[in-house]
Protein backbone atom coordinates (compact mmCIF):
# COMPACT_ATOMS: atom_id res chain seq x y z
CA UNK A 1 0.00 0.00 0.00
CA UNK A 2 2.85 2.45 -1.03
CA UNK A 3 1.85 5.69 -1.72
CA UNK A 4 -1.51 6.71 -1.65
CA UNK A 5 -3.16 9.88 -0.67
CA UNK A 6 -4.78 9.93 3.14
CA UNK A 7 -8.27 10.81 1.36
CA UNK A 8 -8.36 7.64 -0.75
CA UNK A 9 -7.55 5.77 2.84
CA UNK A 10 -10.89 7.71 4.36
CA UNK A 11 -12.92 6.61 1.59
CA UNK A 12 -11.89 2.75 1.73
CA UNK A 13 -12.09 3.20 5.89
CA UNK A 14 -15.66 4.74 5.16
CA UNK A 15 -16.93 1.98 3.30
CA UNK A 16 -15.54 -0.73 5.59
CA UNK A 17 -17.07 1.19 8.64
CA UNK A 18 -20.40 1.43 6.80
CA UNK A 19 -20.57 -2.34 6.89
CA UNK A 20 -19.98 -2.67 10.27
CA UNK A 21 -22.18 0.05 11.55
CA UNK A 22 -25.28 1.37 9.88
CA UNK A 23 -25.44 4.45 12.31
CA UNK A 24 -22.56 5.70 9.90
CA UNK A 25 -23.81 8.40 7.61
CA UNK A 26 -21.90 10.42 5.32
CA UNK A 27 -22.01 14.11 4.63
CA UNK A 28 -20.56 16.38 1.38
CA UNK A 29 -20.88 19.58 0.04
CA UNK A 30 -20.38 19.06 -3.61
CA UNK A 31 -16.85 17.58 -3.39
CA UNK A 32 -17.39 14.04 -2.86
CA UNK A 33 -15.60 12.69 -5.96
CA UNK A 34 -12.52 14.65 -4.29
CA UNK A 35 -12.62 14.07 -0.78
CA UNK A 36 -13.69 10.19 -1.47
CA UNK A 37 -17.29 10.30 0.19
CA UNK A 38 -18.22 9.24 -3.18
CA UNK A 39 -16.88 5.56 -2.13
CA UNK A 40 -19.52 5.59 0.54
CA UNK A 41 -22.33 6.58 -1.31
CA UNK A 42 -21.79 4.10 -3.82
CA UNK A 43 -22.28 1.73 -1.52
CA UNK A 44 -24.19 3.12 0.49
CA UNK A 45 -26.64 5.86 -1.17
CA UNK A 46 -29.06 6.02 1.11
CA UNK A 47 -27.11 7.10 4.10
CA UNK A 48 -25.22 9.48 2.31
CA UNK A 49 -26.16 13.25 2.18
CA UNK A 50 -25.29 15.89 -0.38
CA UNK A 51 -26.20 19.31 0.60
CA UNK A 52 -24.49 21.25 -2.47
CA UNK A 53 -22.01 23.76 -1.77
CA UNK A 54 -23.30 24.79 1.41
CA UNK A 55 -20.74 24.55 4.16
CA UNK A 56 -22.38 26.10 7.33
CA UNK A 57 -25.49 23.82 6.28
CA UNK A 58 -23.17 20.26 6.13
CA UNK A 59 -21.88 20.94 9.43
CA UNK A 60 -25.56 21.70 11.26
CA UNK A 61 -27.55 18.98 9.15
CA UNK A 62 -24.65 16.65 10.98
CA UNK A 63 -25.11 18.16 14.12
CA UNK A 64 -28.96 17.45 13.94
CA UNK A 65 -28.36 13.61 12.73
CA UNK A 66 -25.71 13.37 15.66
CA UNK A 67 -28.45 13.95 18.16
CA UNK A 68 -30.76 11.47 16.98
CA UNK A 69 -27.54 8.92 17.30
CA UNK A 70 -26.27 8.47 14.35
CA UNK A 71 -22.52 8.61 13.36
CA UNK A 72 -21.88 11.71 10.64
CA UNK A 73 -18.87 11.77 9.00
CA UNK A 74 -19.12 14.84 7.39
CA UNK A 75 -16.81 16.28 4.50
CA UNK A 76 -15.15 19.03 2.29
CA UNK A 77 -12.32 20.67 1.89
CA UNK A 78 -10.34 22.04 4.99
CA UNK A 79 -10.39 25.50 3.96
CA UNK A 80 -14.65 25.09 4.12
CA UNK A 81 -14.89 23.10 6.62
CA UNK A 82 -12.48 24.65 9.28
CA UNK A 83 -12.40 28.31 7.65
CA UNK A 84 -16.49 28.64 6.47
CA UNK A 85 -17.77 26.96 9.38
CA UNK A 86 -15.66 27.62 12.15
CA UNK A 87 -18.65 28.64 13.63
CA UNK A 88 -21.43 26.04 12.88
CA UNK A 89 -18.69 23.83 14.03
CA UNK A 90 -17.81 26.02 17.22
CA UNK A 91 -21.50 26.06 18.40
CA UNK A 92 -23.53 23.53 16.97
CA UNK A 93 -21.06 21.03 17.27
CA UNK A 94 -18.06 21.87 19.68
CA UNK A 95 -20.78 23.48 22.17
CA UNK A 96 -23.65 20.74 22.90
CA UNK A 97 -20.41 17.89 22.03
CA UNK A 98 -22.26 16.32 19.67
CA UNK A 99 -20.93 13.27 18.48
CA UNK A 100 -19.63 14.48 14.78
CA UNK A 101 -16.99 13.84 12.58
CA UNK A 102 -14.91 16.54 10.43
CA UNK A 103 -13.15 14.94 7.68
CA UNK A 104 -11.39 17.60 6.07
CA UNK A 105 -9.32 17.02 3.00
CA UNK A 106 -7.04 18.77 0.56
CA UNK A 107 -5.50 20.66 3.82
CA UNK A 108 -1.73 22.44 3.67
CA UNK A 109 -0.25 22.90 0.07
CA UNK A 110 -0.22 19.68 -1.34
CA UNK A 111 -3.62 20.80 -2.62
CA UNK A 112 -1.37 21.95 -5.14
CA UNK A 113 -2.39 23.99 -8.44
CA UNK A 114 -5.36 24.94 -7.25
CA UNK A 115 -3.63 27.78 -5.26
CA UNK A 116 -3.85 29.54 -1.98
CA UNK A 117 -7.24 30.24 -1.95
CA UNK A 118 -7.78 26.82 -1.86
CA UNK A 119 -4.42 25.54 0.59
CA UNK A 120 -5.55 26.05 4.26
CA UNK A 121 -2.56 26.52 6.66
CA UNK A 122 -5.14 27.31 9.21
CA UNK A 123 -6.90 25.08 10.32
CA UNK A 124 -5.39 23.26 12.90
CA UNK A 125 -4.99 26.32 15.01
CA UNK A 126 -8.29 27.00 14.42
CA UNK A 127 -9.92 23.94 15.10
CA UNK A 128 -7.40 22.84 18.46
CA UNK A 129 -8.35 26.36 19.70
CA UNK A 130 -12.48 24.84 20.23
CA UNK A 131 -13.42 23.23 23.68
CA UNK A 132 -14.44 19.99 23.51
CA UNK A 133 -12.48 19.16 19.70
CA UNK A 134 -10.30 16.66 19.17
CA UNK A 135 -7.54 17.07 16.59
CA UNK A 136 -6.16 14.48 14.66
CA UNK A 137 -3.69 14.55 11.25
CA UNK A 138 -2.58 11.63 10.44
CA UNK A 139 0.32 10.43 8.27
CA UNK A 140 -0.20 7.86 5.87
CA UNK A 141 -2.82 5.51 4.56
CA UNK A 142 -3.22 3.05 7.38
CA UNK A 143 -2.94 5.47 10.38
CA UNK A 144 -6.01 6.92 8.16
CA UNK A 145 -7.67 3.98 7.85
CA UNK A 146 -7.24 3.12 12.15
CA UNK A 147 -8.12 6.85 12.70
CA UNK A 148 -11.44 6.69 11.23
CA UNK A 149 -12.09 3.58 12.96
CA UNK A 150 -11.17 4.57 15.96
CA UNK A 151 -12.74 8.02 16.18
CA UNK A 152 -15.93 6.50 15.20
CA UNK A 153 -15.60 4.60 18.27
CA UNK A 154 -15.26 7.96 20.77
CA UNK A 155 -18.07 9.97 21.46
CA UNK A 156 -17.23 13.81 20.52
CA UNK A 157 -16.25 16.37 17.90
CA UNK A 158 -13.30 15.10 15.89
CA UNK A 159 -11.41 17.17 13.21
CA UNK A 160 -9.35 14.69 10.89
CA UNK A 161 -6.79 16.62 8.55
CA UNK A 162 -6.94 14.67 5.47
CA UNK A 163 -4.37 15.28 2.34
CA UNK A 164 -4.71 15.31 -1.62
CA UNK A 165 -1.46 14.33 -2.42
CA UNK A 166 0.13 10.86 -2.45
CA UNK A 167 2.48 10.12 0.95
CA UNK A 168 4.21 7.02 1.84
CA UNK A 169 3.28 4.18 3.82
CA UNK A 170 5.12 4.40 6.92
CA UNK A 171 2.96 2.52 9.32
CA UNK A 172 2.49 -0.61 7.60
CA UNK A 173 4.08 -2.97 10.04
CA UNK A 174 2.22 -5.81 12.67
CA UNK A 175 3.22 -3.47 15.96
CA UNK A 176 1.43 -0.37 14.81
CA UNK A 177 -1.46 0.55 17.17
CA UNK A 178 -3.90 3.64 16.98
CA UNK A 179 -5.13 5.28 19.84
CA UNK A 180 -6.48 8.88 19.96
CA UNK A 181 -4.07 11.17 22.03
CA UNK A 182 -1.28 8.68 22.34
CA UNK A 183 1.75 10.01 20.39
CA UNK A 184 4.00 6.79 18.79
CA UNK A 185 7.48 6.48 18.88
CA UNK A 186 8.44 5.83 15.50
CA UNK A 187 12.95 6.38 16.32
CA UNK A 188 14.87 6.17 19.27
CA UNK A 189 17.41 8.76 19.54
CA UNK A 190 19.22 11.01 22.08
CA UNK A 191 20.29 14.05 20.86
CA UNK A 192 17.20 15.82 19.35
CA UNK A 193 13.82 14.89 18.90
CA UNK A 194 11.46 15.47 16.18
CA UNK A 195 7.71 16.08 16.57
CA UNK A 196 5.84 15.70 13.54
CA UNK A 197 2.77 15.17 12.04
CA UNK A 198 0.34 14.76 8.75
CA UNK A 199 3.05 14.67 5.47
CA UNK A 200 6.10 15.27 7.49
CA UNK A 201 6.49 12.19 9.31
CA UNK A 202 7.81 10.67 6.58
CA UNK A 203 10.21 13.61 5.60
CA UNK A 204 10.81 13.41 9.21
CA UNK A 205 12.13 10.30 9.08
CA UNK A 206 14.13 11.10 6.03
CA UNK A 207 15.86 13.68 8.05
CA UNK A 208 16.74 11.39 11.07
CA UNK A 209 18.42 8.80 8.66
CA UNK A 210 20.56 12.02 7.58
CA UNK A 211 21.26 13.56 10.96
CA UNK A 212 22.42 9.59 11.71
CA UNK A 213 25.02 9.92 8.93
CA UNK A 214 26.10 13.31 10.40
CA UNK A 215 26.72 11.77 13.87
CA UNK A 216 22.61 13.17 15.03
CA UNK A 217 20.87 10.90 17.27
CA UNK A 218 17.65 12.42 16.12
CA UNK A 219 14.28 10.68 18.03
CA UNK A 220 11.40 11.04 15.81
CA UNK A 221 7.90 10.93 17.00
CA UNK A 222 4.57 10.93 15.16
CA UNK A 223 1.96 13.26 16.79
CA UNK A 224 -1.04 12.19 14.98
CA UNK A 225 -2.95 13.67 17.72
CA UNK A 226 -2.25 17.18 17.95
CA UNK A 227 -5.27 17.58 20.64
CA UNK A 228 -5.29 15.97 23.24
CA UNK A 229 -1.58 16.43 22.56
CA UNK A 230 0.26 13.01 24.34
CA UNK A 231 1.90 15.72 26.72
CA UNK A 232 4.08 12.95 28.80
CA UNK A 233 5.27 11.30 25.41
CA UNK A 234 6.34 14.97 24.41
CA UNK A 235 7.82 16.22 27.90
CA UNK A 236 8.83 12.37 28.36
CA UNK A 237 11.20 12.38 25.41
CA UNK A 238 12.61 15.81 25.81
CA UNK A 239 14.04 15.52 28.70
CA UNK A 240 16.12 13.30 27.39
CA UNK A 241 17.01 14.38 24.20
CA UNK A 242 17.06 18.33 25.94
CA UNK A 243 16.01 19.80 22.24
CA UNK A 244 13.04 19.68 19.85
CA UNK A 245 12.10 20.66 15.97
CA UNK A 246 8.19 20.12 15.39
CA UNK A 247 7.59 19.59 11.57
CA UNK A 248 3.63 20.00 10.05
CA UNK A 249 2.19 21.31 6.73
CA UNK A 250 0.77 24.12 8.80
CA UNK A 251 1.32 28.08 9.36
CA UNK A 252 4.04 27.51 12.19
CA UNK A 253 1.69 29.71 14.19
CA UNK A 254 -1.17 28.09 16.29
CA UNK A 255 -0.48 24.47 14.65
CA UNK A 256 1.87 21.32 16.52
CA UNK A 257 4.66 23.87 16.55
CA UNK A 258 2.57 26.17 19.12
CA UNK A 259 1.40 22.86 20.76
CA UNK A 260 4.67 21.58 21.51
CA UNK A 261 6.08 25.00 22.60
CA UNK A 262 3.14 25.81 25.00
CA UNK A 263 3.92 22.53 26.66
CA UNK A 264 8.18 22.52 26.86
CA UNK A 265 7.73 26.40 28.04
CA UNK A 266 5.95 25.41 30.97
CA UNK A 267 7.05 21.77 31.61
CA UNK A 268 10.38 21.08 29.95
CA UNK A 269 11.98 24.22 28.75
CA UNK A 270 14.15 23.48 26.20
CA UNK A 271 15.25 24.81 22.77
CA UNK A 272 12.39 24.24 19.95
CA UNK A 273 12.95 25.00 16.15
CA UNK A 274 9.20 25.18 14.07
CA UNK A 275 9.48 24.01 10.56
CA UNK A 276 6.33 25.06 9.10
CA UNK A 277 4.74 27.21 6.59
CA UNK A 278 6.34 30.44 7.92
CA UNK A 279 3.08 32.66 8.13
CA UNK A 280 2.63 33.10 4.51
CA UNK A 281 0.07 32.09 1.80
CA UNK A 282 0.54 29.68 -0.26
CA UNK A 283 0.58 29.74 -4.47
CA UNK A 284 -0.52 27.49 -7.41
CA UNK A 285 2.55 24.76 -8.26
CA UNK A 286 3.09 21.37 -7.85
CA UNK A 287 2.64 19.46 -4.32
CA UNK A 288 6.53 18.70 -4.14
CA UNK A 289 8.00 22.14 -5.54
CA UNK A 290 5.42 23.51 -3.15
CA UNK A 291 6.86 22.11 -0.67
CA UNK A 292 10.54 22.90 -1.28
CA UNK A 293 9.50 26.25 -1.89
CA UNK A 294 7.74 26.64 1.34
CA UNK A 295 10.46 24.76 3.39
CA UNK A 296 8.64 21.40 4.41
CA UNK A 297 11.52 19.25 2.98
CA UNK A 298 13.82 16.69 4.92
CA UNK A 299 16.82 19.40 4.56
CA UNK A 300 14.86 21.97 6.55
CA UNK A 301 14.62 19.70 9.04
CA UNK A 302 17.94 18.33 9.22
CA UNK A 303 18.97 22.16 9.81
CA UNK A 304 16.32 22.65 12.32
CA UNK A 305 17.53 20.02 13.88
CA UNK A 306 21.27 21.20 14.07
CA UNK A 307 20.31 24.79 15.27
CA UNK A 308 18.42 23.02 18.03
CA UNK A 309 21.23 21.01 19.08
CA UNK A 310 23.49 23.78 19.11
CA UNK A 311 21.26 25.91 21.23
CA UNK A 312 21.34 23.43 23.86
CA UNK B 1 -54.07 15.86 21.84
CA UNK B 2 -55.90 17.90 24.22
CA UNK B 3 -56.77 21.35 22.53
CA UNK B 4 -58.94 22.91 25.04
CA UNK B 5 -58.24 26.68 24.22
CA UNK B 6 -59.37 28.06 27.63
CA UNK B 7 -56.78 25.79 29.23
CA UNK B 8 -53.97 27.23 26.76
CA UNK B 9 -55.18 30.63 27.17
CA UNK B 10 -54.54 30.11 31.08
CA UNK B 11 -50.91 28.36 30.30
CA UNK B 12 -49.58 31.53 28.47
CA UNK B 13 -50.99 34.14 31.67
CA UNK B 14 -48.62 31.99 33.29
CA UNK B 15 -46.06 31.60 30.56
CA UNK B 16 -46.02 35.34 30.21
CA UNK B 17 -45.36 36.19 33.94
CA UNK B 18 -42.99 33.98 34.46
CA UNK B 19 -41.23 35.32 31.58
CA UNK B 20 -41.36 38.96 33.34
CA UNK B 21 -40.52 37.77 36.48
CA UNK B 22 -37.32 35.58 35.44
CA UNK B 23 -36.07 38.38 33.35
CA UNK B 24 -36.45 41.31 36.12
CA UNK B 25 -34.73 38.74 38.58
CA UNK B 26 -31.83 38.22 36.42
CA UNK B 27 -31.96 41.97 34.84
CA UNK B 28 -30.91 40.76 31.55
CA UNK B 29 -32.66 38.93 28.81
CA UNK B 30 -34.76 39.48 26.00
CA UNK B 31 -38.64 39.82 26.62
CA UNK B 32 -39.85 41.39 23.31
CA UNK B 33 -39.00 38.15 21.20
CA UNK B 34 -39.96 35.97 24.09
CA UNK B 35 -43.98 37.42 24.70
CA UNK B 36 -44.18 37.27 20.61
CA UNK B 37 -43.67 33.41 20.79
CA UNK B 38 -45.92 32.66 23.66
CA UNK B 39 -49.16 30.74 21.69
CA UNK B 40 -46.57 29.15 19.51
CA UNK B 41 -44.42 27.21 22.00
CA UNK B 42 -47.61 26.60 24.63
CA UNK B 43 -49.67 24.93 21.45
CA UNK B 44 -46.72 22.82 20.74
CA UNK B 45 -45.42 21.48 24.48
CA UNK B 46 -49.42 21.60 25.69
CA UNK B 47 -50.99 20.31 22.73
CA UNK B 48 -49.71 19.14 20.11
CA UNK B 49 -45.35 17.40 20.68
CA UNK B 50 -45.27 13.90 22.10
CA UNK B 51 -42.59 14.47 24.77
CA UNK B 52 -42.22 13.16 28.09
CA UNK B 53 -40.86 15.38 31.34
CA UNK B 54 -39.88 11.97 32.87
CA UNK B 55 -37.77 10.62 30.06
CA UNK B 56 -36.36 14.21 28.01
CA UNK B 57 -33.96 12.37 25.63
CA UNK B 58 -37.17 9.50 24.78
CA UNK B 59 -36.22 8.41 20.90
CA UNK B 60 -38.88 8.71 19.84
CA UNK B 61 -40.02 12.38 21.16
CA UNK B 62 -41.10 15.10 19.02
CA UNK B 63 -37.72 17.60 19.19
CA UNK B 64 -38.09 21.34 18.91
CA UNK B 65 -35.01 23.81 18.62
CA UNK B 66 -35.66 27.29 19.62
CA UNK B 67 -33.44 28.62 16.24
CA UNK B 68 -33.99 32.45 17.65
CA UNK B 69 -32.41 31.19 20.93
CA UNK B 70 -32.44 34.92 22.37
CA UNK B 71 -36.03 33.73 23.11
CA UNK B 72 -34.59 31.51 25.71
CA UNK B 73 -37.02 32.61 29.04
CA UNK B 74 -40.27 31.37 26.85
CA UNK B 75 -38.43 27.91 26.00
CA UNK B 76 -37.63 27.70 29.50
CA UNK B 77 -40.91 28.56 31.23
CA UNK B 78 -42.49 26.29 29.03
CA UNK B 79 -40.65 23.37 29.93
CA UNK B 80 -40.92 24.24 33.82
CA UNK B 81 -44.88 24.72 32.97
CA UNK B 82 -44.62 21.17 31.30
CA UNK B 83 -42.85 19.41 34.47
CA UNK B 84 -39.22 19.33 33.13
CA UNK B 85 -37.58 21.33 35.93
CA UNK B 86 -38.95 23.06 38.92
CA UNK B 87 -40.18 26.32 38.13
CA UNK B 88 -38.34 27.93 41.07
CA UNK B 89 -35.26 27.17 38.98
CA UNK B 90 -36.48 29.99 36.31
CA UNK B 91 -35.03 32.72 38.79
CA UNK B 92 -31.67 31.39 38.22
CA UNK B 93 -32.05 32.50 34.52
CA UNK B 94 -28.55 33.78 33.20
CA UNK B 95 -27.29 33.55 37.01
CA UNK B 96 -23.83 32.04 37.84
CA UNK B 97 -23.85 27.81 38.07
CA UNK B 98 -27.77 28.16 36.53
CA UNK B 99 -28.59 25.49 34.12
CA UNK B 100 -31.01 28.11 32.77
CA UNK B 101 -28.01 29.75 30.76
CA UNK B 102 -28.46 33.39 28.43
CA UNK B 103 -29.47 31.17 25.15
CA UNK B 104 -30.87 27.32 25.46
CA UNK B 105 -28.24 24.82 25.92
CA UNK B 106 -28.96 21.15 25.37
CA UNK B 107 -26.22 19.93 28.07
CA UNK B 108 -27.55 22.15 30.76
CA UNK B 109 -31.00 22.17 30.66
CA UNK B 110 -33.54 19.26 30.65
CA UNK B 111 -36.18 19.19 27.55
CA UNK B 112 -33.67 21.48 25.31
CA UNK B 113 -32.86 19.40 21.91
CA UNK B 114 -30.42 21.66 20.92
CA UNK B 115 -28.35 24.36 21.73
CA UNK B 116 -28.52 27.72 19.76
CA UNK B 117 -28.10 31.19 20.32
CA UNK B 118 -26.11 31.89 17.49
CA UNK B 119 -28.70 32.77 15.38
CA UNK B 120 -29.11 30.69 11.39
CA UNK B 121 -28.11 27.21 12.83
CA UNK B 122 -31.06 25.81 13.73
CA UNK B 123 -32.77 24.71 10.70
CA UNK B 124 -29.92 22.84 9.46
CA UNK B 125 -29.95 20.91 12.78
CA UNK B 126 -33.61 20.23 11.99
CA UNK B 127 -33.16 18.84 8.93
CA UNK B 128 -30.51 16.39 10.49
CA UNK B 129 -33.14 15.30 12.62
CA UNK B 130 -35.61 14.89 10.20
CA UNK B 131 -33.15 12.76 7.99
CA UNK B 132 -32.42 10.34 11.00
CA UNK B 133 -36.09 9.82 11.55
CA UNK B 134 -36.54 9.21 7.82
CA UNK B 135 -33.42 6.27 8.07
CA UNK B 136 -34.89 4.64 11.02
CA UNK B 137 -38.15 4.91 9.98
CA UNK B 138 -39.72 7.11 12.86
CA UNK B 139 -42.95 9.19 12.92
CA UNK B 140 -41.20 11.92 15.19
CA UNK B 141 -41.49 15.38 13.99
CA UNK B 142 -39.33 18.31 14.35
CA UNK B 143 -40.50 21.58 14.85
CA UNK B 144 -38.81 24.60 15.04
CA UNK B 145 -39.29 28.44 15.50
CA UNK B 146 -37.50 31.08 13.27
CA UNK B 147 -36.96 34.59 14.43
CA UNK B 148 -38.07 37.03 11.03
CA UNK B 149 -34.77 39.04 11.50
CA UNK B 150 -32.75 35.88 12.15
CA UNK B 151 -33.86 35.10 8.11
CA UNK B 152 -31.22 37.64 7.37
CA UNK B 153 -28.64 34.64 7.66
CA UNK B 154 -27.81 32.97 4.99
CA UNK B 155 -27.42 29.43 6.39
CA UNK B 156 -31.29 29.72 6.63
CA UNK B 157 -31.59 29.92 2.93
CA UNK B 158 -28.90 26.82 2.62
CA UNK B 159 -31.33 24.84 4.85
CA UNK B 160 -34.41 25.51 3.23
CA UNK B 161 -33.23 24.51 0.29
CA UNK B 162 -31.98 20.74 1.76
CA UNK B 163 -35.55 20.22 3.61
CA UNK B 164 -37.14 20.35 0.47
CA UNK B 165 -34.68 18.52 -1.47
CA UNK B 166 -34.92 15.78 0.78
CA UNK B 167 -38.45 16.35 0.89
CA UNK B 168 -38.65 16.50 5.15
CA UNK B 169 -42.53 16.63 5.21
CA UNK B 170 -41.70 16.19 8.91
CA UNK B 171 -40.21 19.37 9.47
CA UNK B 172 -42.69 22.16 10.79
CA UNK B 173 -41.13 25.64 10.90
CA UNK B 174 -42.00 28.64 12.27
CA UNK B 175 -41.26 32.23 11.79
CA UNK B 176 -42.06 34.08 14.58
CA UNK B 177 -42.97 37.43 12.21
CA UNK B 178 -43.13 40.25 14.80
CA UNK B 179 -41.55 42.55 12.33
CA UNK B 180 -38.53 43.74 14.49
CA UNK B 181 -34.71 43.36 15.08
CA UNK B 182 -32.60 44.57 17.09
CA UNK B 183 -31.89 47.81 15.39
CA UNK B 184 -35.06 48.45 14.15
CA UNK B 185 -37.77 46.85 12.23
CA UNK B 186 -36.86 43.94 10.09
CA UNK B 187 -37.72 46.34 6.36
CA UNK B 188 -35.62 49.07 7.63
CA UNK B 189 -32.83 46.70 8.56
CA UNK B 190 -32.39 44.34 5.82
CA UNK B 191 -35.76 43.89 3.86
CA UNK B 192 -36.95 39.96 4.96
CA UNK B 193 -40.33 40.42 3.07
CA UNK B 194 -41.89 38.78 1.40
CA UNK B 195 -41.39 35.88 3.36
CA UNK B 196 -44.40 33.38 2.30
CA UNK B 197 -42.74 33.62 -0.99
CA UNK B 198 -39.40 33.18 -0.62
CA UNK B 199 -40.39 29.97 1.19
CA UNK B 200 -42.41 29.25 -1.66
CA UNK B 201 -40.22 29.35 -3.84
CA UNK B 202 -37.54 27.56 -2.17
CA UNK B 203 -40.56 24.70 -2.25
CA UNK B 204 -41.75 24.86 0.66
CA UNK B 205 -45.63 24.60 1.81
CA UNK B 206 -46.13 27.74 3.44
CA UNK B 207 -49.13 28.60 5.26
CA UNK B 208 -49.69 32.31 6.87
CA UNK B 209 -51.50 32.67 10.29
CA UNK B 210 -52.05 35.23 13.34
CA UNK B 211 -49.17 33.68 15.77
CA UNK B 212 -51.28 34.39 18.92
CA UNK B 213 -54.70 32.33 17.42
CA UNK B 214 -54.84 29.05 18.64
CA UNK B 215 -57.33 27.95 16.06
CA UNK B 216 -55.40 29.12 13.54
CA UNK B 217 -51.96 27.52 15.30
CA UNK B 218 -53.49 24.31 15.53
CA UNK B 219 -54.91 24.60 11.88
CA UNK B 220 -51.72 25.39 10.28
CA UNK B 221 -50.06 22.16 12.75
CA UNK B 222 -52.56 20.26 11.14
CA UNK B 223 -52.09 21.44 7.45
CA UNK B 224 -48.26 20.41 8.11
CA UNK B 225 -48.75 17.20 9.53
CA UNK B 226 -50.92 16.48 6.34
CA UNK B 227 -48.92 17.59 3.51
CA UNK B 228 -46.22 15.17 1.77
CA UNK B 229 -42.95 15.47 0.12
CA UNK B 230 -42.68 18.82 1.22
CA UNK B 231 -41.45 21.02 4.66
CA UNK B 232 -44.37 23.16 6.22
CA UNK B 233 -43.35 26.79 6.93
CA UNK B 234 -46.11 28.60 9.10
CA UNK B 235 -45.31 32.33 9.04
CA UNK B 236 -46.90 33.21 12.15
CA UNK B 237 -47.67 37.25 12.18
CA UNK B 238 -47.03 38.15 15.63
CA UNK B 239 -46.71 41.19 18.00
CA UNK B 240 -43.23 41.84 19.93
CA UNK B 241 -44.01 42.06 23.38
CA UNK B 242 -47.24 40.60 23.25
CA UNK B 243 -49.42 41.44 26.59
CA UNK B 244 -47.50 44.37 27.93
CA UNK B 245 -48.36 47.35 26.74
CA UNK B 246 -45.60 49.06 26.86
CA UNK B 247 -43.59 46.67 25.91
CA UNK B 248 -45.64 45.79 22.49
CA UNK B 249 -44.25 46.71 19.23
CA UNK B 250 -41.37 48.40 20.66
CA UNK B 251 -37.58 47.65 19.58
CA UNK B 252 -36.45 48.70 22.58
CA UNK B 253 -37.44 46.25 24.51
CA UNK B 254 -35.72 43.43 22.23
CA UNK B 255 -32.82 42.87 24.95
CA UNK B 256 -33.71 44.98 27.77
CA UNK B 257 -34.73 43.63 31.42
CA UNK B 258 -37.84 45.24 33.16
CA UNK B 259 -37.33 47.07 35.83
CA UNK B 260 -39.34 46.22 39.28
CA UNK B 261 -41.91 48.66 38.68
CA UNK B 262 -42.05 47.92 35.16
CA UNK B 263 -42.46 44.10 36.66
CA UNK B 264 -45.25 45.22 38.90
CA UNK B 265 -47.29 47.02 35.77
CA UNK B 266 -46.49 44.08 33.54
CA UNK B 267 -48.05 41.65 36.09
CA UNK B 268 -50.66 43.07 36.85
CA UNK B 269 -51.58 43.71 33.02
CA UNK B 270 -50.96 39.95 32.69
CA UNK B 271 -53.12 39.32 36.26
CA UNK B 272 -55.88 38.06 33.68
CA UNK B 273 -57.02 34.51 34.30
CA UNK B 274 -54.32 33.90 37.03
CA UNK B 275 -53.08 35.78 40.00
CA UNK B 276 -49.75 35.97 41.21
Amino acid sequence: MANLATREAYGKALVELGKENKNIVVLDADLSKSTKTADFAKVFPERFFNVGIAEADLIGTAAGLSTCGKIPFASTFAMFAAGRAFEQIRNSVCYPKLNVKIAATHAGLTVGEDGASHQSVEDIAIMRSIPNMTVICPADDVETMAAVKAVSEYYGPVYIRLGRASVPTINDRPEYKFEIGKAVLLKEGKDVTIFATGIMVSEALKAAEELQKEGIDAEVVNIHTIKPLDEEAVVNSVKKTKAAVTCEEHNIIGGLGSAVCEVLAEKCPAPVKRVGIKDTFGESGKPAELLKKYGLTKNEIVKAAKEAVAAK
Amino acid sequence: MNRDINKLKEIAVEVRKNIIKMLTESQSGHPGGSLSAVEILTSLYFSEMKVDPNNPKWEDRDRFILSKGHAAPVLYAVLAEKGFFDKAELMTLRKIDSNLQGHPSIKNTPGVDMSTGSLGQGLSVANGMALAAKLDNKDYRVYILLGDGELEEGQVWEAAMTAAHYKLDNVTAFVDFNGLQIDGPCTQVMNVTPIADKFRAFGWNVIEIDGHDYNQIFDAIDKAKATKGMPTMIVAKTVKGKGVSFMENQVGWHGTAPSKEQCEQALQELGGAING
